[in-house]
Order: structure tokens, then C-alpha cells, then sequence
């Protein structure tokens, strides 16, 4: 029943980022959504894997937290930056007067 | 005893989570910028992911998979709060403009 409560939660937390996913202004009102909507998966799978009596589906959980932080960091720098190729601290803007402060 | 009181425990736990998840989800969605988004699907983020998994860490038997469930805890406790600086970073650098209130409530 406790699981019951919890994924129904959490599925509606899901559906309202879906909502802002579809809603959102800017593109990173998007990006967050997509990280809150992925947040939320490796909840629910964990939920579901007590709430059908096969608790090891965590390990299916632990492997999309961390596909879902890959991705999120990759979407980030390829819409900050506008490609993968290039080091963060390569093109950041305020490199160039940081250089000069230094000695 | 302790099986009833560990149940407690573990409904505390898995309602204040979703007490938490619903009212960060209503924030996603009625929050007037991006970076009061990022807030409120930030502390979500993070106390949904402590409050939840520790409560089914309660209802389990077996070590092997409480140790998992700890391990998914830390990792959502280091990545979680790194990909919303992340996010706000990025928002900064690609000047998402912030809500002001001289602007008439849209961002």
C-alpha cells in the first residue's frame, strides 16, 4: 500500500515535468524537466521493483541515475558551448581576464 | 515490535517523499522563472531521493540490496546537486534572463 501512495506520487511529479517539458519557454526549462522526469524514473524503478516483490530491479535504477547524469551534463555543454569538441575551459568567457590577472 | 515499528517509519518516510515530490512538481510548474524552477526541482531532487529510498531501505531483508539502495542515495546526493549548478551555470552563461517584478509576472 506504502508503494502504492509513493508511485502514484511520484508519477504525478513525472507528468507535471512532462507538462513543463512541453510548456517551457527557454530550453533549459526543457533540460530541467528532462532532468527532473529522469530523477524521478530511477525512483519509480526502485518503487516498483518492491512493489511487485523483485527488489533487485535496483540495479537497473542505479545504471539510469547514471546514463541520466551523462546525458544531462552532455546536453548542457552542447547547448552552452554548441559542440562537444572544444574543453569547457577552453571557451569560457571569462578566461581571457582571468589570464591576465594571473602572473 | 520491531517489524510494526519499522513499517512507521517507512510510511513517514515514503509520504513526507511524496508530500515533497507533489509540492516540488507544483512548483516546476507555477514558478515564474527558470531559476525558481531549478530551485524547486533541485530540493526534489534531493529530498525526495533521501526520504524515499531510505524508507524502502527499512522495508527490505536482504543487505545486498539495502547496499544498493544506500549506493543509488550517495550517488543521487553527489550528481543531483552537481547537474542543477550545472544547469544554473549554463542558464547564466546563455542569459536566461531572471523574473522581475517591473516586467508584469512573465520571464
Amino acid at each position: 500500500m506504502m508503494y502504492v501512495v509513493a508511485g502514484v506520487a511520484i508519477l504525478l511529479t513525472m507528468g507535471m515535468a512532462i507538462a513543463r517539458m512541453l510548456a517551457g519557454p527557454t530550453l533549459y526549462d526543457r533540460i530541467l524537466a528532462t532532468n527532473v522526469f529522469g530523477t524521478k524514473t530511477v525512483l519509480i524503478i526502485a518503487v516498483m521493483g518492491f512493489l511487485v516483490g523483485r527488489p533487485e530491479f535496483i540495479d537497473v535504477a542505479i545504471v539510469y541515475a547514471l546514463i541520466n547524469f551523462i546525458g544531462i551534463v552532455a546536453i548542457l555543454k552542447f547547448f552552452e558551448y554548441g559542440s562537444f569538441r572544444s574543453g569547457i575551459a577552453d571557451t569560457d568567457p571569462g578566461a581571457e581576464e582571468n589570464k591576465e590577472t594571473r602572473p | 515490535m520491531i517489524a510494526l515499528l519499522l513499517d512507521v517509519l517507512s510510511w513517514i518516510l515514503l509520504l513526507t517523499g511524496s508530500a515533497f515530490l507533489l509540492i516540488g512538481g507544483v512548483g516546476l510548474l507555477r514558478f515564474p522563472d527558470f531559476y525558481s524552477r531549478l530551485q524547486a526541482a533541485g530540493i526534489t531532487d534531493t529530498l525526495c531521493s533521501i526520504t524515499i529510498l531510505l524508507g524502502l531501505t527499512l522495508q527490505t531483508d536482504s543487505l545486498s540490496v539495502a547496499a544498493k539502495l544506500l549506493f543509488t542515495l550517495g550517488f543521487l546526493l553527489f550528481t543531483a546537486p552537481l547537474a542543477s549548478l550545472s544547469m544554473a551555470k549554463a542558464g547564466r552563461h546563455s542569459k536566461v534572463d531572471p523574473w522581475r517584478p517591473e516586467n508584469g509576472g512573465e520571464s
